[in-house]
């Protein structure tokens, strides 16, 4: 249950899985992430609303095949470089899109958690987006209205950054809660990495729980969010994301990076000793 | 900055903020939106509701965030619920008025793009994409549009249309404001200093011009020390 990150990536992800790390500007997963990256996973199917800098390297790195979601920038900043140089020159590999709209992929994780085949919304309507993925027109059979489903989101393995777990392994999280209850629910298996094991669980409103039991693995992650932020714990590093921005917009400078903090790091606490005293701020 | 003391994104944001009232519910982008709706929040509209598409309702930060989700956001809000509420309960649930929205290409009809520039399977540019925009565009009767004023931006022909125009009220750009009159946007109103030429000049398509075009009124006193007390450095970045 609560077992070290490095294990968890290894047993659970498996090449060619879909899989979905999700957490909506705050508590995104950075960490795992990166053990993707570490343990090399490949053509992964790679779904999330906003695949920001997490999965800008992810995609940079080689790891993944098909991406599916909604909105694909550099939060406050501006483009995704490494994302934008695989859909525009296919580097390091071409990547498959499947592309929703906020609303869509919301619907489409909240029917996988409630397993139903498809997410209903009144949404998709005109423009160019639906000829490009997979939406079709319901009739609703009281009303008679045409509403849009979207197939429910069904990922092999959902990877969401929590505050805390006890020892038991039940997770609570607080602040912006975005779909990680959803996607936890939603799929097949699941990881979550905790900036904190405590004893007991002290409830706070507004909070979500997920009982151990719903949860495959816990694993302890201080910091695992960075440059994203944790409620309670940090701040959001916008420095960081700015000069994301330079550090991706070249193939070679993003590579060198990813090296020294990534690959070149055994877990979270070195790739923090890593950054400490390398000033991020553009 | 210009020679009256400020900037072109400036203006922009205080027409905009001009356009909120003291009941608007607003759903709000990163970047100008924001600090338009945070400025009306401190001048005129201080019970306007700004709601933010990471789930904050209410929310009332103190300095410009820079992402839609930042932690203040979440710490000053009314209420905080999880994305699909948002998008199912509050936006599709139709309790919102104003919904801001940038784009890279917008067309004569208001028809917005910020997927692609080029072929959508082989891009010249790749963009974010639409995020919420296309359901805001449909789901909110009052659609605010943002955007810098030039002939690649204003194009006869969109690569791609991310959100329909059929909800646009208002175009705030940095030379003037275009509204939807018949059906098509029209000029009607420029920034001092800005003349109707310039206007059509930057626009690609042979812009349609209001009979009574007139001029916006310069940031007051009072609207510029509001939008400087917000620390708005970095506007102008949108999300």
């Amino acid at each position: 249950m609560i077992v070290s990150l490095g294990d968890a990536v290894e047993e659970l992800v498996r090449d060619g899985d879909v899989v979905a790390l999700e957490g909506f500007t705050h508590l995104i997963p950075h960490a795992a992430g990166h053990e993707l990256i570490r343990r090399g996973k490949r053509e992964l199917t790679l779904v999330r609303m906003t695949p920001d800098v997490v999965y800008d390297q992810l995609i940079g790195m080689g790891c993944a095949r098909k991406l599916v979601f909604s909105w694909g920038g550099n939060p406050g900043v501006g483009s995704l470089h490494r994302f934008r140089d695989a859909v525009e020159h296919g580097w390091p590999q071409s990547l498959e899109l499947e592309e929703h709209s906020h609303a869509g992929m919301a619907a489409a994780y909240a029917a996988g958690a409630a397993n139903l085949p498809f997410g209903v919304l009144r949404g998709y309507t005109g423009g160019d987006l639906p000829a490009r993925t997979r939406v079709a027109a319901v009739t609703c059979p009281f009303t008679g209205e045409e509403l849009a489903a979207v197939p429910a989101h069904r990922p092999n393995v959902g990877i969401v950054h929590a505050q805390q777990a006890d020892r038991h392994g039940n997770v609570q999280l607080w602040g912006i809660l975005g779909v990680q209850k959803e996607v936890v629910l939603a799929s097949e298996r699941s990881i979550v990495t905790v900036e904190e094991i405590v004893d007991e669980l002290e409830l706070r409103p507004g909070g979500a729980v997920l009982p151990s039991w719903v949860v495959d693995a816990v694993a302890l992650a201080p910091g695992g969010a960075h440059p994203s932020y944790a409620h309670g714990y940090y701040d959001r590093d916008n420095d960081f994301y700015v000069a994301w921005d330079e550090i991706s917009r070249d193939r070679d400078r993003f590579r060198e990076w990813m090296q020294h903090h990534v690959l070149d790091t055994a877990g979270v606490r070195e790739y923090h000793a890593s950054l400490a005293g390398e000033v991020t701020a553009a | 900055m210009t020679m009256n003391g400020y900037s072109a994104d400036e203006m922009m944001a205080v027409e905009a903020a001009r356009r909120l009232d003291n009941r608007t519910v607003c759903f709000v982008g990163i970047g100008l939106p924001s600090l338009a709706a945070n400025l009306a929040r401190r001048t005129h509209a201080p019970g306007c509701v700004l709601v933010y598409e990471s789930g904050t309702i209410g929310a009332k930060p103190s300095r410009l965030p820079l992402s839609i989700g930042d932690g203040e956001l979440a710490d000053t809000a009314d209420a905080v619920v999880s994305v699909p509420e948002m998008f199912a309960y509050w936006l599709q649930g139709r309790r919102v008025d104003v919904g801001f929205l940038g784009a890279a290409q917008i067309d004569r009809r208001g028809n917005l793009n910020s997927t692609v520039i080029g072929d959508y399977a082989e891009p010249s540019v790749r963009l974010p994409g639409g995020g919420g925009a296309p359901e805001i565009a449909t789901s909110v009767e009052n659609v605010f549009v943002m955007l810098r004023h030039s002939r690649r931006a204003f194009v006869p022909q969109l690569d791609f249309m991310t959100s329909v125009g059929d909800n646009v009220r208002v175009v705030v750009t940095d030379l003037g404001i275009l509204e939807p009159r018949a059906e098509e946007l029209t000029l009607v109103a420029v920034h001092p200093d800005v003349e109707v030429d310039d206007v059509v000049a930057a626009t690609g398509w042979d812009l349609r011009v209001a009979g009574d075009v007139h001029e916006t009124a310069p940031p007051t006193t009072d609207e510029l020390a509001a939008l400087r007390s917000l620390d708005a450095k970095g506007n102008g970045r949108w999300q």
